[in-house]
Formats: structure tokens, C-alpha cells, sequence
């Protein structure tokens, strides 16, 4: 009515104001950390996408005259194996480079596969009437009550160990989590004037969920699966630790850590190489988290 | 406070109800004969199999065997493990007992370093000691449990020979169960003039995979402390509490403190499922005889009675502690205790 419009913050500076991708780039450089972290993260990337390529060996040859060499900066190291070899002489360098490879890709699949059902789940869940947004939520709260690598345990325990169940695994742990989400952001969207505009114009309810609303849902999401992604990479290795993983002789960063377990004290590069990789990977990984958070939700900036 | 609990117990009945379900529908999702797959290797004549199958109720349709496995449940009773032929529940009795220990001294040890770090960092803000706590914490944030654990066996226990490798307490010695804490046993046991030395052996057992269970939740207690004293500064109560000419101490610790903690133990309810998941990593590492390992243990050796019960439990008591900490809320925030939320 009488509501007084600030003209001043709405008078225009004589440039353009920034594209949405422009003003998320300088968002996210301005976090040194995030930075970083995104370059080391490529980089973990690229080597385990060109892995064959990069790696010196075969990762799972075994040089037997070479077993538990040290790495090359140690007395006794060799220049063909620049990390050493583990107990049954098998290159660590090339092992690490092809486990990047497993690991990277079950996280990724497992976020996808936890994500797009999650995400559809939620949106129903929000759009649905009350019986069956009850009955979805009621069975995530029952996925919930279990915690994440439990629930992984358990799923395992069933299909028993593998790859592909590990993905599957990690999936089912983390799907519950999307859903949730979906259905928080999506139910406060929808009570936005856009979103009954856009009802009242006639757009059917998959218009409504997936045009009009879900886009304005992706800012938590995508944060989430960011994080989702380094969690499914620690659960990963976590199975794999525990045996229960993905199986010997694949390369994978966690069951070469529990094979290591009984040269702690003759080889010690077999335990610390394999967890400093997992370190690395998920420290970049969170640390991009960090930083898209602080891009993608003004609200939560330099808090 | 009463009436918030029973509410609370009403909304978690649908919940209880479907792990019930899930624990239930294990043995009977794994592919194939769960007979055959349980009792492997071992033969079976016809009649064992027969009388193994009603033993544990798979020749009656799903909907009976169901209620007849929530019945045995109500009476506590959780089957009975396939390799050692013990119930189940008798297993979990003494194994409990080590585990909560574990999670409590990782629990006490992420407060008692985390707090202090989070405070003095939010004061000190900016310095290179805020950023040395906050590198710290986004580290050990990021900690593959399962490594840590083996890198500090690989300083402490092998290189300076400080700490022992596993259990709970030396073998020398012969410790009576009281409490099933270890901790308590063993100082009772000292006291009686039993043993001698068996407390501090308790306790140079528990301090590594203490260590080790507690490094996540010492780092988010520490973040947390840290940005919500941040938060806390900044409101008008606190200058007024200055003002007044409040001491510094007071004003932090009565004012700020207080009001800090509600987020801390928020985000402390949230630990509790990554300290169950870790607690089986740490346990396997340690060879800490609790729930953890059991369930990792029954896994391998396909007891799947033991790991049906096994994660039931899990279920149960993290629903049970985050039961306690919407509880606790109440207490730190006397806002909610109308139960609005």
C-alpha cells in the first residue's frame, strides 16, 4: 500500500549485473580453501581416468622378486615402483592410481542411484496426498533408523559382497537422506506465489514438480550429494576394510588398507599410502562442499 | 516433559514397527535356502533341516512367522546363535557394555577437547590459533576412521610401544564382571586387592580406540562450538551482560556458553549414527569385543540369527539415543518443552 520502495538499492550501477554462473564462480573463488580443493580434486579425477595410461604397471602383477619394496625416497627403493610394492609385489603407485577409479566411480554411481529415486520419492512424498506422503516418509524413517554404514552392512550381509553391491549398499544408506530433503525444500517452494501462479495457469502437477518446482530445489541438493559423494567413497573403503567390499585382487583403496594391516610394522607405506589417498580425495571433496554451500545459499555466507 | 516423551513414543511406533520388519525380512531376503546357505558346509539329514526349519519357524506362512517373531521379541528373546548355539540376547548382554564404554570415552573425549578448542577459537578469532583449530577439525572431519586407527597403532603401540594392541585389559589379568565396564571392574578389582595394576591396564587399552572413535565427533563439537559461540557474541544480551560489569568469565561461560550448546547438541544427536558405524571400524581395528565386532564377525561366519538380532539392536539403540536427545533439548532449551516441535 504505502510500503515505501527503495529506489536506491534498486538504481543500477552502470554495468551489467553478473550472470548467475559469473556470480557463482566469484563466489566460490573467493573461498582460497574451496579453490584448492576443486584443482586437487581435478586432479585426483584425471589421474584416475587416465590411470592406465599413468600408471607403470599392471595393478594387479605381481613382481615376486620385488615384494614389500620401500618407496623410491627410502634406502632400498627402486625406481620402478616410485611408491614400493605391497606384500606380494605389486606396484602401490599403479594400484592407487586404478583403486581412484573404483572408488570415484561407486561414489558416483551410488550418489545416482541414492539421488534420482530419492529425489522423485521426496517430490511425490510433497505432492502426493497425505496417505502416500505418509507411507514414503514412514519407510525412509524406518531406512533412517539404521545408521548409514550399518544399513550398508546389513544390505550387504544379504547380497552378499561385491561391487556392484556395494554401490547397491551405499545407495540404499544414503537414498532416505535425498528424499527427506527433496520433500523439505520442495514443500517450502511450494508455498511461493510463483508456484500457485503457476497452477493457476494450468500446469499439471509433473509440470509443477519437475519445471517449476525442482529447479529451485537443486541449491541443497546439489550440496548434498557433493558431501553424499565423499561419504560413499569413506563407506567404500569402509566395506572394503571390513572385508565385505569390493573383493581382492581389485585395487580398491580400502581392502588394500586391510590387507596391510599385518605389515604395519615391516612396511609401513602400505598402511599410510592407501588412507593418505582416502584422506586427500575426501578432504577435496568436502572442503568443494564448503565452498558450493557458501556460493549457492547467500543466507549461510560468511557465517 | 512427560506428555513430550509419550508423544514422541507414539510417533516412533510406525518406526519400531517397519525395523522390525526390515530385521525380520533378512534371513528371508537371502537368495536361495536360507537353511542351506546358514548351515553350509556342515550336512544336514533331512530331519535336522526339518526340525531346524521349525525351530526357527520358516515352515509357517510369512504373516504367522512375522507375529510369531514380534512375540518372541516382546518376551526378549532374539533367537540363538547358529556357531556357538547360545542366545542371543545372553551374547548381547555382556557385549553391550564394551561398546557403550567405547562410545562414552569417545563421547567425553570429543567434549572435553572440543569444547574448550571451540571456545577459545571463537574467541580468538582470526589468530593463527582459530585456524590452526579449524584445520585441524576439517581434517579429522574428513578422517577414514579405519586408518587412523592403524596409523596411531603404528606410532603408539609398535614405534614408541606406549599402548597395547587389543582388548580390553591385559590378559594377565583375571578381572570379575560387576558393572561390565571394564573401566569399573577393574578398579573394583584393584581396590579388593585382587589385582594390582589393572585399572591403569584398563585404561592404556581404551585410550587408542578412544581416540580413534572420538576424532569425528571432536572435530564437528569443535566447529560447531566454535561458529554458534561466533553467534552468540554478536547478540545485544551479551553487551548488556558486559555492561553491566559482568566478568569476562561469566559473561562467556553463564551468558554465552548456554546458549552456544543448543546447536552443539544438535549436531552431537547427529554423531550418534557415525559413532555406531564407526564403533564397528574401531572395534575390528582394536579387537574390542562389543556389538561392532560381533556383527562384523557373525557376518563371516554367516550366523545370521546373530546378525539379524545384530542390527535390530543397532536400530534400537539409535533410535533409543536420538529418543534421549530430543529429550535433552528440552533441558538446554526450555523453548521446545511445550513439545511445539
Amino acid at each position: 500500500m504505502n510500503a515505501p520502495v527503495n529506489t536506491a538499492a534498486l538504481a543500477p550501477e552502470n554495468s551489467a549485473p553478473p550472470g548467475p554462473f559469473k556470480e557463482f564462480v566469484r563466489a566460490f573463488t573467493a573461498n582460497r580453501g574451496a579453490t584448492i580443493a576443486f584443482f586437487v580434486f581435478v586432479a585426483v579425477v584425471l589421474s584416475a581416468l587416465f590411470a592406465p595410461w599413468l600408471a607403470p604397471h599392471d595393478p594387479i602383477q605381481q613382481f615376486r622378486d620385488h615384494m614389500l619394496t620401500p618407496p623410491l625416497w627410502q634406502a632400498g627403493g627402486l625406481a620402478q615402483f616410485p611408491l614400493g610394492t605391497d606384500e606380494l609385489g605389486r606396484c602401490m603407485l599403479s594400484r592407487l592410481l586404478h583403486g581412484g577409479r573404483i572408488s570415484l566411480m561407486i561414489g558416483a554411481a551410488a550418489v545416482t542411484l541414492a539421488l534420482l529415486p530419492g529425489v522423485v520419492l521426496g517430490l511425490l512424498a510433497a505432492f502426493g496426498n497425505a496417505w502416500l506422503s505418509a507411507a514414503i516418509m514412514r519407510v525412509m524413517d524406518v531406512l533412517l533408523a539404521l545408521p548409514g554404514l550399518l544399513l550398508a552392512i546389513g544390505v550387504i550381509s544379504i547380497l552378499g559382497p561385491g561391487l556392484i553391491n556395494t554401490i547397491i549398499a551405499i545407495a540404499v544408506g544414503a537414498l532416505p537422506g535425498y528424499a527427506r530433503l527433496a520433500r523439505g525444500a520442495a514443500l517450502a517452494e511450494m508455498a511461493r506465489d510463483y508456484v500457485t501462479a503457476s497452477r493457476v495457469a494450468g500446469a499439471g502437477t509433473l509440470r509443477l514438480m519437475f519445471i517449476t518446482v525442482l529447479p529451485n530445489c537443486l541449491g541443497p541438493l546439489i550440496i548434498n550429494a557433493t558431501l553424499g559423494f565423499s561419504s560413499a567413497i569413506l563407506e567404500t573403503a569402509a566395506l572394503g576394510f571390513l572385508g565385505l567390499g569390493v573383493q581382492p585382487p581389485l585395487p580398491e583403496w580400502g581392502s588394500m588398507l586391510s590387507a596391510a594391516r599385518d605389515y604395519i610394522e615391516r612396511a609401513p607405506w602400505v598402511v599410510t599410502m592407501p588412507g593418505l589417498t582416502i584422506l586427500i580425495t575426501v578432504l577435496a571433496i568436502n572442503l568443494m562442499g564448503d565452498g558450493l554451500r557458501d556460493a549457492l545459499d547467500p543466507k549461510l555466507r560468511s557465517a | 516433559m512427560f506428555t513430550l516423551l509419550l508423544k514422541k513414543l507414539a510417533t516412533l511406533i510406525p518406526t519400531l514397527l517397519g525395523v522390525t520388519l526390515v530385521a525380520f525380512a533378512l534371513i528371508r531376503l537371502i537368495p536361495g535356502d536360507p537353511i542351506e546357505i546358514m548351515v553350509g558346509e556342515r550336512r544336514l539329514d533331512e530331519d535336522a533341516r526339518a526340525a531346524l526349519m521349525a525351530q526357527m519357524g520358516l515352515d509357517q506362512p510369512l504373516p504367522v512367522q512375522y507375529l510369531q517373531y514380534l512375540g518372541q521379541l516382546l518376551q526378549g528373546d532374539l533367537g540363538k546363535s547358529l556357531v556357538t548355539r547360545e542366545p542371543v540376547s545372553a551374547e548381547f548382554a555382556v557385549l553391550f557394555p564394551a561398546t557403550v564404554e567405547l562410545a562414552l570415552a569417545a563421547l567425553v573425549l570429543a567434549l572435553v577437547l572440543g569444547l574448550p578448542l571451540g571456545i577459545a577459537a571463537a574467541l580468538k578469532r582470526g589468530s593463527w590459533f582459530d585456524q590452526l583449530v579449524m584445520a585441524v577439525a576439517t581434517v579429522g572431519n574428513s578422517m577414514p576412521v579405519f586408518w587412523w586407527g592403524l596409523i596411531l597403532i603404528m606410532f603408539f603401540s609398535v614405534g614408541l610401544e606406549l599402548t597395547p594392541v587389543s582388548g580390553r585389559v591385559g590378559i594377565e589379568y583375571d578381572i570379575d564382571t560387576v558393572s561390565g565396564f571394564m573401566l569399573i571392574d577393574a578398579a573394583l578389582a584393584d581396590l579388593r586387592g585382587q589385582e594390582s595394576g589393572a585399572f591403569k591396564s584398563a585404561v592404556m587399552h581404551l585410550l587408542l580406540p578412544a581416540t580413534v572413535l572420538g576424532t569425528i565427533p571432536m572435530a564437528v563439537v569443535a566447529r560447531m562450538t566454535r561458529s554458534a559461540m561466533l553467534e552468540v557474541l554478536r547478540e545485544d544480551y551479551m553487551r548488556t551482560a558486559r555492561a553491566k560489569g559482568l566478568s569476562p568469565a561469566r559473561v562467556v561461560f553463564h551468558h554465552g556458553l548456554r546458549n552456544a550448546l543448543i546447536p552443539v547438541v544438535t549436531v552431537l544427536g547427529l554423531q550418534v549414527g557415525s559413532l555406531l558405524g564407526g564403533a564397528v571400524l574401531t572395534e575390528t581395528i582394536f579387537s574390542w569385543p562389543g556389538i561392532g565386532k560381533w556383527l562384523i564377525d557373525a557376518i563371516a561366519r554367516r550366523d545370521y540369527p546373530v546378525v539379524q538380532a545384530g542390527i535390530l539392536i543397532s536400530a534400537l539403540v539409535f533410535i533409543g539415543v536420538n529418543l534421549i536427545v530430543d529429550l535433552l533439548y528440552g533441558v538446554v532449551n526450555p523453548r521446545l518443552r511445550g513439545g511445539g516441535h
